[in-house]
């Protein structure tokens, strides 16, 4: 990875976002400036209101910034679209499709033979191990199984940058943990490029290639650390709890560092 | 099924022996409580009607012996033979032509209106004030302006049933529309759903539990009005007996026509009730 002979695929200019609020404005995301190679995993981390979310919204084109370009392969994005699927926490499946229909939107939308999308269906059924679900409605579903449909419905619209918002943030632990290994065989299947935002530093350096460490008031970059330890990564290892203590602390240390002094004093 | 249930009973009736026949006796003592109230209550009301027309000796109103023999003759003749004998299925079918015709016509112009006034801003800000006035506006009030525009037949009905079935629907449907999770559209648009699709794939499903309840509450106000209609001087249909039994101070035939647009009106329902239980069996707001 650190060898730069791969390719960047998502690249993020000098963007800002200012909301309007009342008459005046809130400043979400201060300059971002980022570049992310193609197969990347990359984890933002960062307390509530540190506008990880407000970028993610960004990338994916569901919000425009308020100064910068995002882009794409070189290429401004204008808007959302299917080579940037996004995974929301709260699923946002259509209820009224069976796990099969959701997983075969994207292809009806481009308007393949009906026979074709059924075999991108099916395969992508296959992927995220729900089978013997394909005909339930979502309502139907556990939230884990939720989330599997919703990744496949975003892969199998051949979609190379994985969008992740909290993605397992309603789950519960053990479903968790089962979903965080079955997106790293995704990943390591697939080579899609994944953008994740949590707010777990576990889950980051369990997951991540990179982990960008954002701050609020106003959103910002803090560190872009590297995370160079070998997968399948163990959580338990001392290996794994020097890294996770050393993200833990730089994300504390841009928190409330003031807040934290009083208390110490 | 049968296997299922059996099972499930026999595993229960290890675990505490009397508590499935209990629980069994008291679930069909609950059920033959709501048949005989359910069932009782009207009958009570008849006995009432009954001894309350006996006891004051009035003409005016027609006991139910009367309605019944009215209701007899109007199914199948034999015993007045007169205009109104065996002449039900021809009443029943006018109306109903009439009220679908208004109805379908409503739910045609209301939901694709509902749905883009939903949907989009502009539109929105054009038609919302608009319909917000002329909503008010009792549906009988247009009854002498659609004598004018439609004439003394049929297509006056239409127009009244069609104006009091098309607000709930439009506004179930706009209502629907501005409450589905924003998070929808924005999947939807990621997967590459755009224009006339968004509308047909997502906006349109997403809203029909709400489109459902308007269609529901639009059907109801379309058989109420069908009286009102009829009143416009067509010489056949529910509505028009009433009127012709009113003029003929006959009020067995004025109960009886009652009674049988009652009974369209809630079977029909009943359809509906159906057919949204079927359709949205996806969605976990709807238990039907």
């Amino acid at each position: 990875m650190a060898e730069g002979a791969k390719r960047t695929l998502l690249a993020v200019r000098g963007v800002t976002k200012r909301f309007p609020v009342g008459d005046g404005e809130i400043e979400a995301l201060a300059r971002i400036d980022l570049a992310i190679d193609s197969g990347e995993f990359v984890c933002l981390i960062g307390a509530s209101g540190c506008g990880k979310s407000t970028l993610l919204r960004i990338i994916a084109g569901f919000e425009e910034p308020t100064t910068g370009e995002v882009s794409t392969h070189g290429k401004p994005i204008t808007g959302p679209g299917s080579d940037r699927g996004m995974v929301f926490q709260d699923y946002a499946l259509f209820p009224w499709m069976t796990v099969n229909r959701n997983i075969g939107f994207g292809p009806r939308q481009r308007g393949l033979p009906r026979a074709e999308i059924a075999a991108i269906a099916d395969e992508f059924v296959r992927l995220v191990g729900l089978e013997r679900f394909a005909d339930r409605y979502p309502n139907q579903l556990s939230g884990g199984m939720k989330q599997r449909v919703a990744i496949a419905r975003v892969l199998a619209n051949d979609a190379n940058i994985l969008l992740m918002d909290e993605p397992f943030g309603a789950l519960d632990a053990l479903t968790r943990e089962q979903l965080q290994r079955e997106l790293l065989q995704i990943w390591a299947r697939t080579k899609v490029t994944v953008v994740f935002v949590t707010h777990s530093v576990e889950e980051a350096v369990l997951l991540s290639d990179r982990i960008l460490v954002m701050s609020a008031g106003p959103g910002r970059i803090e560190s872009d650390i590297a995370i160079d330890l070998p997968r399948p990564r163990d959580v338990s290892s001392p290996e794994f709890n020097a890294v996770r203590r050393d993200v833990a602390r730089r994300l504390t240390s841009h928190l409330a560092p003031r807040a934290l002094e009083l208390a110490g004093g | 099924m049968t296997e299922h249930v059996t099972a499930l009973a026999e595993a229960t009736q290890q675990a505490s022996p009397e508590a499935p026949a209990a629980h069994r006796r008291k679930h069909l003592v609950e059920k033959a409580r709501a048949v005989v109230l359910g069932v009782g209550f009207p009958l009570l009301l008849v006995v009432l009607w009954d001894r309350a027309v006996a006891i004051t000796g009035t003409r005016l109103v027609p006991s139910p012996h009367d309605v019944a023999v009215m209701m007899y003759d109007f199914s199948f003749g034999g015993i007045y033979d007169d205009a109104f004998s065996a002449t039900i299925l021809t009443h029943i079918w006018k109306s109903m032509t009439r009220v679908y015709g208004g109805f379908f016509l409503a739910a045609l112009i209301g939901i694709p209106l509902g749905l883009m006034i939903g949907r989009i801003k502009l539109l929105r800000q054009l038609l919302d004030p608009t319909i917000n006035l002329l909503r008010p506006i009792p549906v009988t009030a247009w009854l002498p302006l659609s004598m004018i525009f439609f004439g003394l037949g049929p297509n006056a009905a239409i127009f009244l049933v069609f104006l009091g079935a098309f607000y709930p629907i439009l506004l179930n449907t706009i209502f629907g529309v501005r409450s589905v999770d924003p998070r929808l559209f924005e999947a939807a648009a990621m997967l590459g759903c755009k224009g006339s699709a968004m509308f047909r794939e997502v906006v349109f499903p997403a809203s029909l539990p709400a489109i459902f309840n308007g269609l529901r509450i639009a059907h109801g106000f379309a058989w109420i009005l069908i009286v009102v209609g009829e009143m416009t001087g067509v010489p056949t249909g529910l509505g028009s007996v009433i009127m012709d039994g009113r003029t003929l101070s006959r009020t067995d035939l004025v109960v009886t026509g009652m009674i049988v647009i009652g009974m369209c009106g809630f079977i029909t329902d009943r359809i509906i009730v159906v057919i949204s239980n079927r359709v949205l069996s996806w969605s976990p707001q709807h238990h039907g």
